[in-house]
């Protein structure tokens, strides 16, 4: 096991495609960082980065405190789960599992008992002699995983490994891989474009966009104090809820106002300074239904989307028809479509941004978590 | 064939008719005596063994034969061997300017061949080789390696990238990546190839009749020419000697096609 660090790393393509962005990263021994952003972030190309299938243009890799930044992929002892698995079609789910234990000169004996060993770890043991046009998808990630992890390798990298399952499986095989991070304490480098796989499975997690890591941070962290704007649109689901607000000081504390709002929210504990223009965002689940009188927002229903658990509304204010709310209220909240709704924004969980830079700027003290943390914290 | 609409049934069976009634016509004027093949046509009752007995007793037929065999199938050898690395290096490796090395390998290949005579000639006599095996397969080389190295890196791109990191993070090097699962994979696409080189080695003519000075070096093809004497062309025995030749070619093209057949299903099974 062993750490991963990417130092300064840039990635231009000779395209002259800038896929990452002078990317500083650390994966500590035994985490699992979950690399996650929407598709074209770059995010698998750190993980090529990491597996020395791509040489950075600019910056350092290094893994085990060991600079690994020009050395082949092969002489970098990791091991990596690709999306489309890349089986070895010629050959058995044994040979396959083996393979990376034969390229490195293990003996026979020592092949066959590993192998035994994965293959009964994973579940795969009756299928050691079939070929991988033989097996189901989710069998054939397991081939995927086990190939990997047959190995005892310094980290493993994981690039999108359940995106090819169906969504039951994909959820099952997730709890699965949980569990064995858990079991082994590897060092494990996750890609996803998924934001539940990433919060569920990483120690940490970091958001990506167009080549740099906008947030680092335990998923609850990131979930709760995005960065800005684009994680925290990017993590949580249904997604965010972002308005455009002007922020006056009234006497002591702070209000915004926006055309969406009834009356303004008033943000009570902070004292710093706002720029004119911000942009405020609240989570569907980050409201309390009111009275109309007593809301901050009034709008009418344009859909509701009963999840089980929980029912999603779409709302539409009438004073501005092009924007539509998401709220999430209890399955048994009773509802009519087009009836009037109003409802309080948890002024505790609320995201204020700079509307110019989308960057995070009101800290508000939390009512029931410890300070926000952007530092990374390791386990 | 069986589900497949009349039309398509009844066309494929002119096309299997054309391509085989010239054959067996081949096949019977060969065993037809000479003096009935321009008068009258091929008759059953007076076949005769003759023009085989003549070509391989008066003519040492299999002498060409073996010629023939041992350049085409070291021609083959030499083009897989050298092609595949070459092949797998343009087709993946980030070269810069593999397309333009693609194109010149291209251009090399369509140069006329009569143009390279004279100075093959000179070269081979200069190294000695003039009359030798080697000396045939070397300027043959000149047109069966940009065939196998055109043909074998459009396999070789056909193949997922992902398979060769997967080997080369398992610990495999290019090399060795290249054996354990670039070749195996490959292998309908190296059959093909190999076939094709075969193929046109096989055929080739004008080489052969330049750089061989002798019966002992002669090729199928060239043999065949020189059957013909200063008055007369003995067609049976041409015939006779055709379908020796075809046959050979069947059998080895037969040989590898179960080669292609079994790498079919093998590249079926994509991970």
């Amino acid at each position: 096991m062993a750490s991963i660090q990417l130092d300064h790393v840039t990635k231009i393509y000779e395209t002259g495609q800038v896929a990452v962005r002078d990317l500083d990263l650390t994966v500590a021994d035994g985490e699992l960082l979950a690399l996650v952003g929407p598709s074209g972030c770059g995010k698998s190309t750190v993980l090529r980065l990491v597996a020395g299938l791509e040489m950075p243009t600019r910056g350092r890799v290094v893994i085990g405190g060991e600079d690994v930044t020009t050395a082949a992929p092969q002489d970098r002892d990791v091991g990596m789960v690709f999306q489309s698995y890349a089986l070895y079609p010629h050959m058995t789910v044994r040979q396959n599992l083996g393979f990376g234990l034969r390229m490195r000169g293990v003996s026979a004996s020592d092949i066959a008992s590993a192998v035994e060993k994965t293959a009964g770890m994973l579940g795969i043991g009756e299928l050691l002699d079939r070929r991988p046009a033989q097996l189901s998808g989710g069998q054939r990630q397991r081939v995927a995983l086990g190939r990997a992890l047959a190995r005892h390798a310094r980290a493993y990298l994981l690039d999108e490994p359940l995106s090819n399952l169906d969504p039951l499986l994909r959820v099952d095989t997730r709890s699965e891989l949980a569990l064995l991070h858990q079991q082994l304490g590897s060092t494990m480098m996750y890609v996803t474009h998924d934001q539940e796989e990433a919060m569920t499975l990483g120690s940490r997690i970091a958001v990506m966009q167009a080549g740099m890591v906008e947030q680092v941070g335990r998923p609850l962290d990131v979930y709760r104090y995005p960065a800005n704007r684009f994680v925290a649109s990017f993590i949580g689901s249904p997604r965010v809820n972002l308005c455009a607000c002007t922020g006056a000081r009234s006497s002591a504390n702070w209000s915004l106002a926006s055309p969406l709002f009834v009356q303004p929210l008033v943000l009570p504990t902070f004292d710093g300074e706002l720029p004119p223009r911000v942009e405020v965002g609240f989570r569907p689940q980050d409201i309390e239904l009111r009275a109309t009188d007593e809301a901050h927002v009034v709008g009418r229903i344009i859909l509701i989307e009963p999840l089980g658990p929980a029912t999603l509304l779409h709302l539409r204010v009438d004073s501005t028809p092009d924007a539509a709310l998401r709220l999430v209220v209890p399955a048994d909240t009773v509802v009519r479509h087009g009836e009037l709704l109003g409802f309080r924004i948890r002024i505790d969980r609320l995201h204020v941004f700079d509307s110019a830079t989308g960057r995070r700027l009101v800290e508000l003290p939390p009512s029931d978590a410890g300070p926000a943390k952007m530092a990374p914290e390791h386990r | 064939m069986k589900n497949a609409p009349p039309a398509m049934r009844v066309s494929a069976w002119i096309l299997t008719a054309a391509l085989v009634l010239p054959l067996l016509w081949a096949v019977l004027a060969s065993f037809t005596p000479e003096q009935r093949l321009f008068g009258g046509g091929p008759i059953l009752r007076s076949l005769t063994s003759e023009h085989y007995r003549a070509i391989f007793v008066e003519r040492s037929f299999w002498l060409p034969i073996s010629n023939s065999l041992i350049v085409a199938l070291s021609t083959t050898a030499m083009s897989l061997l050298l092609g595949a690395p070459c092949a797998y290096a343009l087709a993946r490796l980030p070269l810069k300017g593999h397309q333009f090395v693609l194109a010149f390998v291209l251009a090399v290949s369509m140069f006329p061949q009569i143009a390279m005579v004279p100075s093959l000639y000179l070269m081979l006599r200069g190294v000695r080789l003039l009359d030798t095996y080697p000396g045939l397969v070397l300027p043959y080389l000149t047109f069966a390696l940009p065939l196998a190295v055109w043909l074998l890196s459009g396999f070789f791109r056909q193949l997922p990238a992902d398979l060769e990191d997967a080997a080369m993070l398992d610990g495999a090097s290019r090399v060795r990546a290249l054996r354990e699962i670039v070749l195996p994979l490959a292998g309908p696409g190296v059959a093909t190839t190999g076939i094709l080189v075969f193929l046109s080695s096989w055929n080739e003519f004008l080489f052969a009749l330049s750089f061989t000075l002798g019966p002992e070096r002669y090729t199928v093809p060239v043999a065949i020419t020189l059957f013909r004497g200063q008055y007369q062309v003995p067609w049976g025995q041409v015939l006779a000697a055709a379908v020796v030749a075809t046959s050979v070619v069947a059998v080895v093209v037969l040989a590898a096609q179960k080669r292609i057949v079994a790498g079919l299903t093998s590249g079926a099974i994509k991970g």
